[in-house]
Order: C-alpha cells, then sequence, then structure tokens
C-alpha cells in the first residue's frame, strides 16, 4: 500500500501563488553544504541539488508548510513564510 | 479593511486562538479571529485524540453537536519488533459515561469550534495571513495582514499562531526553535468500512481505539500512532528533527516502513489512502516555554510549546491556555490596562493549570530525547525487548533460568552494558518524575 510521494501529494487540495514562498537565499551556500539535508527531511520532496547546475530547486507548489526547512537548515539558508491568505493547502480531513 | 479597532486581535483559529476568541466574544469584548486558512481547520492535521475536560469547561456538554469521530474506551501501547510486538492495552467501559476523549479530524472540528466563537460575536478573518505585529515602542498595538490596508488595531493581540510562530519569534520570544525542540509528523488518513474497521479492533457502535507505537522509527526518537475514526484510519509517525536531518531517511519513508510492518498491515489492509499530511510538533517542553505576556500581547498554546508529548495532548493545553488569556484579557479590558502589569495575570493562571503541572514533571523528558540516546531507546530497546519476550514464551526445553538470563542479557546488550542499563533506567526515571 505504498505510494509514491506523487501519488501522496496528489489527495491534498492545492492553490499555488505565482510566487514562491520559499527562497534560497544564497546557492553558494548550498553548494558548500555537505550533507544537503533539505533533500531528505522535507515531507514533500521540495528541494532536490542539482549537480549540474549547481543549485537546489525549489518545488514551492508541492509544500505542505511544515515548516521544518526553516528551522532544520544548517544554514539557515532558507527565506520561509506562509503562502498568502487562501492560497497553499487546503485539507480535507486533517 | 479600513483601519478598525478591536478590543483584542487572536492570530489563528486552531484551538487555543479559538478558545481565547470564543471567551472574550462572550465576555462582551469586541473581537476579530483571524486565520491564514481557507477556514479554521484547512492547514491544521493532529493523531488525534480531544478531551472532555477542558473543552467543557468552555461549552458545556459539548460532544451532544460536535463532529466527533469515536468515544475511546481502549488505549493501546505497541512496542514494535521487527515482525513482531509486544501490547499492552486498557480498556474500561466508564471512559464512556461521561466521555474522557474522542477521536477527531481537524477540518470539521476546527470549523465547528470556531463557529462558536463567531457565534459568541467574534468577527472571522479568514484566508488572512498576519505578516507582522505593529509596535510602539515595546508595546503591541495591532497586526499588520497581508490585504490591502490591512493594518488592524486593538489593544490586545494573542497570539495563537501554532508551532511555527513566526509572530513569538519577531517578539524575539525564540529565537528560532531548535531542531530537537520539535518533531515532524507524516500521517495518512486511510479509509475502510465502518463494520471493517469495528471488525478488526474490536469496537462496537460508536467505540473507539487508540494504539500508540514505540519502535521501527530507524533509530529516531519518535512515536507512531494508530487511531480509529469512524470510517477512517490515522496512521501516522512523528520522529524528532534533529535525528532526521542527520539520518537522511525520508519522513515517508518512515511511514512506509511502519505500514509495512505485519502487525500493522493486517490492521490497514484494503484501505484507500484518502489524504497524505505533515505538520511539526513542539517537543521543548516546559524548558522552551518562552515568556508568555508582554505589554499588549499574550501567547497561547503550541506557540508557547505547550505539548505533553508523553501524554500526546496538545489541544486541551491549547484550549485552556486560550481560555485563561481570553478571562485575562476581560480583567484588563474592565481596568483599562493592557500592560504586563495586568496581562501578567495570564502567566500566573497558567502556573497554577495543569498545563504548567504536567509540563513542569515531565521537563527531563526533553533532554532524554536531545542526549543521543534514540538510537537505544527507540531502536535496540523495543528490538530487544521483543526478541526476550519470544525467548521467554518459546518452549524449546531451555531452562526457565537460563532464558531469564538471556532475556536479561538482551537488555542490558541494547543499553551498551550494564551501566548503560542503570544510566538509562535512572535517566529515564528521573524524566519522568521530574
Ligand atoms: C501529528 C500530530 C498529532 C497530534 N496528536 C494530538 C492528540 O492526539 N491530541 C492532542 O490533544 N494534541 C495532539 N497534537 C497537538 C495538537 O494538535 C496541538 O497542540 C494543537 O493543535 C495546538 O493548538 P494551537 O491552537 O496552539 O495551534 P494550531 O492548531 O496549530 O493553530 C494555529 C493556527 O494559526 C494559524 N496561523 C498561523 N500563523 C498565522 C498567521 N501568521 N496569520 C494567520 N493565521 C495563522 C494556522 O493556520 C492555524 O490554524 C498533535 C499534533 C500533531 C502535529
Ligand atoms: S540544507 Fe540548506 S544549505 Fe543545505 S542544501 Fe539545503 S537549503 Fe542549501
Ligand atoms: S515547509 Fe515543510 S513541506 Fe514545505 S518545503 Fe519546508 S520542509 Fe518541505
Amino acid at each position: 500500500m505504498s505510494q509514491s510521494i506523487e501519488e501522496r501529494l496528489f489527495t491534498i487540495r492545492y492553490k499555488a501563488d505565482d510566487k514562491s514562498h520559499l527562497v534560497i537565499q544564497d546557492q553558494l551556500v548550498c553548494a558548500t553544504c555537505t550533507d544537503k539535508p533539505c533533500n531528505f527531511f522535507c515531507p514533500s520532496d521540495v528541494y532536490l541539488w542539482h549537480d549540474q547546475e549547481r543549485m537546489t530547486s525549489v518545488a514551492y507548489e508541492s509544500c505542505i508548510e511544515c515548516g521544518t526547512c526553516r528551522l532544520a537548515c544548517p544554514y539557515y539558508n532558507i527565506e520561509w513564510v506562509y503562502p498568502k491568505g487562501g492560497y497553499g493547502i487546503t485539507y480535507k480531513y486533517g | 479593511m479600513a483601519d478598525e479597532r478591536f478590543d483584542a486581535i487572536v492570530v489563528g483559529a486552531g484551538p487555543a486562538g479559538t478558545a481565547a476568541a470564543y471567551t472574550m466574544a462572550k465576555g462582551g469584548l469586541k473581537v476579530a479571529l483571524i486565520e491564514r486558512g481557507e477556514f479554521p481547520g484547512a492547514k491544521n492535521i493532529f493523531g488525534g485524540v480531544l478531551y472532555r475536560k477542558q473543552l467543557e469547561d468552555l461549552l458545556p456538554e459539548f460532544w451532544k453537536e460536535a463532529p466527533l469521530e469515536r468515544t475511546i474506551v481502549e488505549q493501546r501501547l505497541w512496542v514494535l519488533g521487527e515482525d513482531s510486538v509486544v501490547t499492552l492495552g486498557y480498556r474500561d467501559n466508564r471512559f464512556q459515561d461521561p466521555p474522557n476523549c474522542w477521536t477527531g479530524l481537524r477540518v470539521k472540528f476546527d470549523q465547528w469550534f470556531a463557529s462558536k466563537a463567531e457565534q459568541a460575536g467574534a468577527l472571522p478573518i479568514y484566508e488572512t495571513v498576519v505578516t507582522e505585529l505593529l509596535r510602539v515602542d515595546e508595546r503591541v498595538v495591532g497586526v499588520r495582514t497581508d490585504r490591502e490596508d490591512g493594518d488592524l488595531h486593538a489593544n490586545i493581540v494573542i497570539i495563537a499562531d501554532g508551532v511555527n510562530s513566526l509572530l513569538g519569534k519577531s517578539l524575539l520570544l525564540h529565537r528560532e526553535w531548535q531542531p530537537d525542540q520539535v518533531s515532524l509528523a507524516v500521517k495518512e488518513v486511510i479509509a475502510l468500512p465502518k463494520q471493517t474497521i469495528q471488525d478488526r479492533f474490536n469496537l462496537e457502535d460508536n467505540e473507539g481505539c487508540t494504539i500508540e507505537l514505540i519502535g521501527q522509527t530507524a533509530g529516531m526518537a519518535g512515536l507512531g500512532f494508530l487511531y480509529t475514526n469512524k470510517d477512517t484510519l490515522s496512521l501516522g509517525v512523528g520522529v524528532m528533527v534533529n535525528d532526521l536531518r542527520e539520518k537522511r531517511i525520508k519522513p515517508y519513508q518512515v511511514l512506509d516502513s511502519v505500514k509495512r510492518h505485519p502487525m500493522i498491515a493486517r490492521l490497514i489492509q484494503g484501505g484507500e489512502v484518502k489524504e497524505y499530511s505533515g505538520h511539526l510538533i513542539p517537543e521543548g517542553g516546559f524548558d522552551s516555554m518562552p515568556p508568555l505576556a508582554g505589554d499588549g500581547w499574550m501567547v497561547c498554546g503550541d506557540a508557547a510549546q505547550m505539548v505533553n508529548a508523553v501524554h500526546r495532548e496538545g489541544t486541551n493545553l491549547a484550549v485552556t491556555s486560550g481560555r485563561l488569556a481570553g478571562e485575562t484579557a476581560i480583567a484588563a479590558h474592565r481596568r483599562g490596562d493592557f500592560t504586563y502589569h495586568t496581562l501578567d495575570a495570564y502567566n500566573t493562571a497558567v502556573k497554577a493549570s495543569f498545563i504548567h503541572r504536567d509540563l513542569k514533571k515531565y521537563r527531563g523528558v526533553h533532554g532524554l530525547l536531545g542526549s543521543g540516546d534514540s538510537e537505544q531507546l527507540f531502536d535496540k530497546f523495543p528490538n530487544a525487548l521483543n526478541e526476550a519476550i519470544y525467548q521467554m514464551l518459546l518452549v524449546d526445553g531451555v531452562s526457565k533460568k537460563q532464558k531469564q538470563k538471556v532475556a536479561m542479557r538482551l537488555l542490558r546488550e541494547a543499553a551498551g552494558g550494564n551501566m548503560d542499563l542503570l544510566r538509562l533506567g535512572i535517566k529515564g526515571w528521573r524524566a519522568m518524575n521530574g
């Protein structure tokens, strides 16, 4: 009964803003961040490091607004605010 | 939103904020209740168990109309081995009447609860994010929202913005929670026919059952839960963020491994995943609680780390803190003084309540979780306990005395030796009885 993360995120209703509420402050910091833990701890796989482009991509449309990345990025390199009022996730059950 | 004045503004329509708004509106204050979600509950998840006592203090016999799932008559604790389980449980029909607690789902519950505050006269302002507190010197005088012309002024702002509490942070109540002060929980709501749930969990009608899970969290400090709703199950697992960051494991993979456990798999078999969700839980406890009041503001619920992780109580602490803050605001309104001098009464009231007492009792638990003993406590021990009991129950001609020795050896080894077993035992005892 295990599902992929895409299938899981599909169960949540999103209203994505066209502007990201999550911003990597400095890609150079990501480049020197050895473990890049955001690639793992995020419950909806928002962050992904790209070796060739040397950058962390941010799929903010999938964010479930838990807040983990804000406090767990070892360099506090993620600027984190809530999506605009009424945007972002809306749960059906909760 | 032209420049309107309120007696009080509440930020966040979770249990804490709604309880505060309800209390104040009922007390005749002009109250605004601001929530960033499309409606109260839209952004919120929990296990979850709702308790009678603290809500009843606010709304007598609320359970006769509130959207609740099942009345909990049985609570189980499962210590998971790799393919086995050590079980402990308690069932008692006295928990039915009066009901002690229920399972619930936040989308329905939070909306219903907020509707009570609205009916009492609180002005709902939803789909609105408070981006900043308005201040004059040290005094909080209102909020800035992300609406156009979105400044609102009030004598008191009640900060009930949940675990992330960006507003608390802006007041420097906390610099930022450390990864060992919060856990991340991921959860699934799994649909099954009502009768199937009742058969699998040995329940009738509206009876409900909760199972707390220890073990199989990949060596991270954490707990799982499996709760029965009417026609869904709530299954989740929460792990400390400091451990999660170190392990480089995806949170939903921990959930997957719990779902695959043979004892869990049979309970959820055939179910359809209706929703995936995730949320932080405050775990810092007593020593992480920030100052609770200042000039023109008070802070309640998760924003103040008011969660008793050992007993998975949070909503009830939130409700009581919201009520106490609301009552303090009413007194301040009568006096016409909104400074720390008057609002400090909220601090005193929290100190005199179960919130302070319970959190103080378990203040040592946080140190236990952050101490680097996670692997032992949440992985090796559960496995060793399962193996020890397997050996004890297996009738294979080995003498009971010998078996007892083997069992003790397994537990000792899990702890890393005799002294460590003793040390962990003492530490654990102190943490629970501080
Ligand atoms: C997985 C999990 C399981 C749990 N299990 C249980 C359980 O079984 N029993 C129990 O009693 N407790 C449980 N808890 C804890 C419980 O959910 C919390 O303690 C409780 O919800 C805290 O209430 P609150 O009102 O303080 O915060 P919240 O419920 O988080 O409410 C805060 C509200 O503020 C809003 N908000 C935040 N910032 C802003 C802003 N800037 N502007 C506008 N709105 C804003 C949010 O959208 C939210 O609605 C659990 C928690 C989790 C995550
Ligand atoms: S953890 Fe922080 S610094 Fe490291 S890669 Fe991710 S965002 Fe960049
Ligand atoms: S807030 Fe949570 S879900 Fe969103 S990006 Fe950060 S870790 Fe991922």
